[in-house]
């Protein structure tokens, strides 16, 4: 195997949380919910799915309890910021400080404990091509799901009456709610979509990235997908490509390092989030009108009956 | 066209829609109380109140947005229990809202798609919208985003929204508040074939000679209760007023033998490119203002009034200091502070969040336009006493009435926190004051109390310049009108000449030269 296949194949694996956390996030976001717990219910995630993963010796088991995990953490942030109308950015710095507490708890019964990873795709005859094979055809399941899950979260917000519903509730619940649709079933079930993806992003680590599990492990993944949700401003085919981007730049400052260029790792680090800055400077420089972003994101919403 | 259908009470047919004692309690406050109202097809009937009188209310609970707590409804006769707008729209029921229900960011054909109920395809949807636009002469391209209309193509997404559901009972909340004249006028006619169309209309309105001219029934509420139901037709403007509000309104007047004086405001020639992709620029504005005089701005919201409050209040500073000049000093290049401390006073279109800090009580937001020059600072400290003292005065010469002495600016009413604003600022007698939309969505009897200010305030020698789209309220109360239209300011008119044919000309971009109308616009 060469160095580029390794690059490659490690640039996947880094990027398929990022992208799994930030599909979940870009759907409640556009539905006008701003939530900031991504990396506090991906740390439950992880703790679960590892758990359910080492109880059941089942790899599929541990995802369902990654997922489980992740929509109870974000049915506490619905019913906090849609049932009780409390400000959403508060709420989801709470729910990642209660995140990190609550999978330290569960999870350190299993610290030190190891599982078998979840295995790649084999097709005889393809992934042994050289090269392409092992990227296209050697993949875990969660790679290949992940790309699935944001073709269709795409398929589904441009060309489904549903998808419509969800856009306009982000961009106006007073006029959503004028027309009779449910603003806050409709947010709850964007939410709940988004603690799926996060639990499934933070099960993924322990499940399949590492097998085992450490307190933290997300290790800032979660506000990762958070500003790529913005970096994308709001569009799937850009999450993608940016998910990618920033899973490269990952991995390339840690060979960078390996390979004794002289930048300080610190300044490798911040470079995901600069070309953050830089690309939402673009972004806002190039677009003429209308708003990116959707235009009731984060504001609460109590209707009048 | 009008069909003088007369306002009938006929004991056998039974009514489109009946409300039966409908009322609506928010704890101790009746919102609407035991309501009865007939709605007859092929009627347009006129729904007037003031502010607070429960207009939307009711419309709301005829269209299923809130339920009712008493009271019933009935739909050609029998029993109607809405719980929600998707059945009133399944029933036949539309509305066009006062405040658009439109999402910016979405196209007109996907707003039109999710007024309806989705049962056909996009595509068809989409071919209907087009076909249903030009029927009416309502012409919309399903492609573009909202967010690039102007009002009233946005007015037309609302009324085509409603229209592709084949509405037997079409509801108007205040739809000719946003269009020049001619645009209301192309309502008007819109509005009356859907009548000979055999359709009902609910149509609510300030504007009386409006409701006058178009409409077959009126019904009139007050303080949630249903006061009468006449025939417009038959009333005079004056007497629909009265039974609005209950007593009678105070004619405004002004104060006879105004002097014009020295110029107090003048802006020479102001040109300012606008700081926001959206905004307009402005071009070769000049305006000389005496004191003693009341200069009206009309025109389509949009065209440069916000920039051009933006230039005159210092929120935004002119490249030449003597582009704007208030009362001898240049001071285009001042700041707002510099600006009041010479004299000027300026209150803001919007009430919450530009004129008051909604939060902050009113003797803080007193503080905020008043520290530059009305003694309520000592060396760098704030003096409580002379900030609730002008709450005070305000509240007692403006009759703001409040719950408490110094309440958040945002749990007023919009005619009481219009009227403290204005007060405020007209209080610290101001040489120059430029107020824009001075009446806007506030009741009649707060408005009347406003304009009499602004008189009184000219009368006393101040120079006092009105933006507004209401043409009868620069008809009552100013010397001369010009007009706004993509960032231009017309040579002013005399009022006394400016007929209402006349300034929408000039508010559709026309130029006057020798077309001649009839008549002047009615107070």
């Amino acid at each position: 195997m060469g160095l580029l296949e390794a690059i490659i194949l490690a640039v996947l694996a880094a990027s398929t949380p990022l992208l799994l956390a930030a599909t979940g996030e870009l759907v409640t976001e556009r539905a006008g919910v701003l939530n900031l717990g991504v990396e506090g219910m991906m740390i439950v995630g992880a703790a679960c799915g590892f758990g359910g993963a080492w109880l059941s010796g089942s790899v599929i088991v541990g995802a369902i309890c990654g997922i489980l995990a992740g929509v109870a953490m974000s049915l506490i942030f619905a019913l906090m910021t849609l049932g009780l109308a409390v400000n959403q950015v508060a709420t989801g710095l709470a729910l990642t400080i209660l995140g990190v507490g609550v999978s330290g708890l569960i999870g350190s019964r299993f610290v030190g404990e190891k599982i078998t990873p979840a295995p790649k795709l084999y097709i005889p005859g393809l992934t042994d091509i050289p090269f392409a094979g092992r990227i296209l055809f050697g993949e875990d399941a969660f790679v290949y799901l992940s790309l699935a899950l944001i073709v269709g979260v795409s398929w589904f917000l441009y060309t489904t009456r549903a998808g419509l519903i969800l856009r306009a509730v982000g961009d106006n619940h007073v006029s959503a709610h004028a027309l009779g649709y449910p603003v806050l079933r409709i947010r709850m079930f964007a939410v709940m979509f988004g603690g799926a993806c996060a639990g499934l992003a933070g099960a993924y680590l322990p499940l399949a990235y590492t097998p085992f599990f450490i307190p933290g492990m997300t290790a800032g993944r979660g506000w990762i997908a958070l500003a790529l949700v913005v970096f994308s401003s709001w569009l799937p085919g850009r999450l993608v490509i940016g998910a990618y981007l920033f899973g490269a730049v990952t991995i390339l400052q840690l060979h960078a390092q390996g390979a004794g260029f002289g930048i300080p790792s610190q300044f490798m680090t911040a470079l995901p989030y600069l070309a953050t800055v830089i690309v939402l400077v673009l972004i806002s420089r190039a677009r003429t009108g209308g708003s990116t972003a959707p235009a009731a994101l984060g504001t609460v919403f109590v209707p009048d009956r | 066209m009008s069909d003088p259908t007369p306002f009938r009470l006929d004991a056998g047919a039974t009514p489109l829609l009946q409300t039966i004692g409908l009322t609506k309690r928010y704890g101790n406050f009746l919102a609407n109380d035991a309501v009865d109202i007939d709605i007859w097809p092929q009627q347009i009937h006129a729904l007037l109140g003031e502010n607070g009188a429960g207009k939307s209310t009711l419309v709301k609970t005829i269209y299923g947005l809130i339920q009712p707590s008493d009271g019933e409804m009935r739909w050609q006769g029998e029993k109607m229990v809405l719980s929600g707008p998707s059945e009133a729209r399944a029933r036949g029921i539309g509305m066009v809202f006062q405040h658009f229900s439109l999402f910016d960011n979405l196209t007109v054909a996907e707003n039109v798609a999710l007024g309806l109920d989705g049962k056909e395809s996009f595509k068809d949807m989409s071919a209907r919208l087009e076909r249903v636009s030009n029927q009416y002469g309502l012409p919309l391209d399903p492609r573009r985003e909202v967010w690039q209309l102007s009002v009233g193509e946005r007015q037309r997404i609302e009324i085509v929204r409603a229209l592709m559901q084949n509405p037997k009972f079409l509801i108007l909340d205040e739809p000719t508040a946003v269009l020049t004249p001619q645009e209301a006028d192309q309502l008007f006619i819109v509005l009356e074939r859907l009548k000979a169309e055999g359709r009902a209309i609910l149509y609510i309105s300030h504007k009386l000679e409006e409701v006058k001219r178009l409409c077959d029934t009126a019904t009139i509420l007050r303080g949630g209760k249903k006061v009468s139901t006449c025939n417009p037709k038959a009333e005079t403007a004056a007497s629909l007023a009265r039974m609005m509000v209950g007593t009678e309104i105070k004619e405004v007047k002004a104060a006879a033998g105004r002097e014009t004086t020295v110029p107090r405001l003048v802006v020479n020639d102001l040109n300012l490119e606008p700081d926001d992709p959206h905004g307009v620029r402005l071009k070769h504005i000049s305006l000389e203002l005496k004191g003693g005089e009341i200069l009206g701005i009309a025109g389509v919201a949009g065209n440069g009034q916000d920039e051009l409050f933006a230039a005159l209040s210092g929120e935004r500073l002119a490249q030449d200091p003597g582009t704007v000049i208030i009362d001898g000093i240049a001071a285009g290049h001042l700041s707002i502070t510099q600006r009041r401390k010479l004299g000027a006073a300026f209150v803001p279109e919007e009430r919450l969040g530009h004129g008051t800090a909604p939060r902050m009580k009113l003797s803080e937001n007193a503080l905020l336009t008043g520290h530059a020059a009305s003694g309520m600072v000592h060396r760098g400290f704030v003096k409580l006493a002379a900030m609730l003292s002008t709450v005070d005065r305000a509240t007692e010469t403006f009759d703001v009435r409040k719950a408490k002495r110094d309440p958040e600016a945002a749990s007023l009413s919009g005619g009481n926190l219009q009227k403290f604003i204005v007060g405020r600022e007209i209080l610290r007698d101001p040489a120059v004051l430029v107020v824009s939309q001075p009446t806007w969505g506030v009741d009649a009897g707060a408005a009347a109390v406003i304009r009499q200010a602004l008189l009184d305030l000219a009368a006393r020698g101040a120079a006092v310049l009105v933006t507004s789209q209401d043409l009868d309220e620069l008809a009552e109360i100013t010397d001369r009108i010009a007009v706004m239209f993509h960032g231009h300011l017309s040579e002013p008119l005399s009022t006394a000449q400016a007929t209402r044919e006349k300034l929408g000309l000039l508010m559709g971009g026309s130029s006057l030269e020798d077309r001649e109308a009839p008549h002047a616009v009615s107070a």
